[in-house]
C-alpha cells in the first residue's frame, strides 16, 4: 500500500487520483501507524513551508517521516513542498524543515539581471537529467514539468540532484538519495510524462 | 525557460458545453468530460471551465463534471463562474480542480479575493477581468473600464488599477478578457494585456479575440502574455492544438511539446 501523508494540504486527492488512473492502490492518511506499515510513502502538496511543518509537527508526524521512513529505507517521494521540507531550512516562514536531505530553501529573486522576474513560477518548464535515475525512465530528456512555485531547493551536496531546471536560474528540479526522492514539479498534474514518473517510483526497487 | 501555455476555454451550462463544438466525430461534442480528455490528449497546457448555468438548483452539477474530469485529465485545469463564497471555492478544489477564477464577484466583494488566497493560496486564485476600452482619462487612464455581468455592466473601475488591487488582495495570475475583441476573430486586445503584464508581478493570460494562430503569437510577442485562452478557434477544429503549437514553435515561442499520447 502506498500511504499519501495527510497533513491538511491542498492536492492531495490529486495525487491519489493519478495513482488510481496508474492502478496502484494508496491511502490518504495520518496515522503514524498507517505510514509506517506503507510500502512506499508519498508527501505532496500545495502549501507554504510554515503551514506544512506546523501541520506535521501537530500531527506527530515529523519524527515518522525521518526516522521511520526516510532512515529507516522506505521508498518515499516528495512533491512542490513535498522536497522543499526535506531541506534543513526554509526561507519562507524562517521554517526549520525535516533536514532528510543537507540543504536549504530560497526565494526566487524579484529581479534577475534587471529584468522583473514573475513570482510565483507558474506553468510548465523543462526538466533536464543531469544523469540517469530510474525515475525518469522512458521519459525523454529536457522534457516539460508542470510547475508552481516562489522558493526552490538548494541541496547542499549536488550529488543528489538527478534533473534541473532554470527559471531565473538553475536550481534542482528533482533529487534523488537511496530511498529517498523528491521533485519540485507536480508530477500528477503533468501530463504524460508526469504520470510516468508516478509510475516509475511505484515500480522501483530500492 | 517557461512554455507560453494555451489554454482551451469550455463554457459549460446545466453540466453541458454550450458553444457549437463542430469539429468532433467520435466524440459527444456537448460532454465537458469527453472535450476536456480530448484537449489534453491534444496536448492542452491547461483547461478553463466556466460554469454559465443560471439557476441555482443546478449549480451542483458542475462539481460533478469537475470530480468527472479530474479523474480523466492529469494537467491543471481551473474553473470559474457563480463563485461567491470561500466556501463555494472550496468545493471546487475538493472536487478536483487546480485553479479557480473569480471574475464578477471579486468586483463586488474584492476581499474574496484576499479569503481565497488566504484559505488556498495565491496560485489557487485566478482573477479574472473583463475589460472595455474608454478613451483614456483620468478615470480611466489605462484606458480601459473593468466591466461585469458579460460586459452588461460598468463599474467605474480602471482596469490596470484592478488589476493592481486584485494582486495586492492575493491573485495570483490574472486573465485579461477584452469584451470589444470577444468573439469577433480580430485577435487579442495587445495593448491592455501589455501595459497590465508589465506592471504586475504575476502571470497574465490574455483571452478573447484568437482568430487565427497569428493571434495567438501576437499575444506572447506583442502582448507580453504567459498563456492564452482559446475557444473558437480551436472548437472548430480549424486550427487543432497540435498545429497551432507547431506554429508557434516554428514562430520561436517556448512551448510544451507533446509527442507522447497521455
Amino acid at each position: 500500500m502506498i500511504a499519501i501523508v495527510d497533513y491538511r494540504a491542498g492536492n492531495l486527492a490529486s495525487v491519489a487520483r493519478a495513482l488510481e488512473h496508474l492502478g496502484h492502490r494508496s491511502e490518504i492518511t495520518d496515522k503514524p501507524e498507517r505510514i509506517r506499515a506503507a510500502d512506499r510513502v508519498i508527501l505532496p502538496g500545495v502549501g507554504a513551508a510554515g503551514a506544512t511543518m506546523t501541520n506535521l509537527r501537530a500531527l506527530g508526524l515529523e519524527e515518522v517521516l525521518r526516522e521511520d521512513v526516510a532512515r529507516a529505507g522506505t521508498p518515499f517521494l516528495g512533491i512542490c513542498i513535498g522536497i522543499q521540507v526535506l531541506m534543513e531550512y526554509s526561507e519562507e516562514d524562517d521554517m526549520r524543515c525535516l533536514a532528510i536531505i543537507p540543504g536549504e530553501v530560497r526565494r526566487y529573486p524579484a529581479a534577475v539581471g534587471g529584468r522583473a522576474l514573475k513570482v510565483p513560477q507558474i506553468g510548465w518548464n523543462r526538466v533536464h537529467q543531469t544523469r540517469a535515475h530510474p525515475l525518469f525512465a522512458g521519459v525523454p530528456n529536457d522534457s516539460h514539468f508542470y510547475f508552481v512555485n516562489s522558493y526552490y531547493p538548494v541541496p547542499r551536496s549536488a550529488d543528489v540532484t538527478i534533473a534541473t531546471s532554470e527559471y531565473g536560474l538553475p536550481f534542482a528540479a528533482a533529487i534523488a538519495g537511496d530511498n529517498v526522492i523528491a521533485t519540485q514539479f507536480h508530477l500528477e498534474k503533468s501530463g504524460a510524462v508526469g504520470l510516468r514518473l508516478l509510475d516509475n517510483f511505484c515500480r522501483m526497487s530500492f | 525557460m517557461l512554455a507560453k501555455r494555451i489554454i482551451p476555454c469550455l463554457d459549460v451550462r446545466d453540466g453541458k458545453v454550450t458553444k457549437g463544438v463542430q469539429f468532433l466525430e467520435n466524440i459527444d461534442i456537448g460532454d465537458p468530460v469527453a472535450m476536456a480528455r480530448h484537449y489534453y490528449e491534444q496536448g492542452a497546457d491547461e483547461i478553463v471551465f466556466y460554469d454559465i448555468t443560471a439557476s441555482n438548483e443546478k449549480r451542483g452539477i458542475i462539481l460533478e463534471v469537475v470530480a468527472k474530469v479530474a479523474r480523466e485529465i492529469f494537467i491543471p485545469f481551473s474553473v470559474g463562474g457563480g463563485l461567491r463564497s470561500v466556501e463555494d471555492m472550496r468545493a471546487v478544489l475538493l472536487a478536483g480542480a487546480e485553479k479557480i477564477s473569480i471574475d464578477s464577484g471579486a468586483v463586488r466583494n474584492p476581499e474574496i479575493i484576499a479569503q481565497g488566497a488566504r484559505a488556498f493560496g495565491s496560485q489557487c486564485i485566478v482573477l479574472s477581468m473583463q475589460v472595455r476600452r474608454r478613451p483614456p482619462s483620468e478615470a480611466f487612464p489605462s484606458g480601459c473600464e473593468v466591466v461585469i455581468d458579460g460586459g452588461r455592466t460598468p463599474t467605474g473601475r480602471d482596469a490596470l488599477r484592478w488589476a493592481q488591487e486584485g494582486v495586492r488582495l492575493g491573485a495570483g495570475e490574472l486573465c485579461i478578457n477584452s469584451i470589444d475583441r470577444d468573439g469577433t476573430k480580430l485577435g487579442y486586445d495587445l495593448e491592455i494585456t501589455r501595459l497590465i503584464s508589465e506592471a504586475v508581478p504575476v502571470p497574465v493570460i490574455a483571452s478573447g479575440g484568437a482568430g487565427e494562430p497569428r493571434h495567438v503569437l501576437e499575444a506572447f510577442a506583442d502582448g507580453a502574455a504567459d498563456a492564452a485562452i482559446v475557444a473558437s478557434i480551436v472548437h472548430y477544429g480549424e486550427y487543432p492544438i497540435p498545429a497551432l503549437k507547431r506554429y508557434l514553435k516554428a514562430n520561436g515561442v517556448e512551448i510544451r511539446e507533446t509527442e507522447e499520447r497521455p
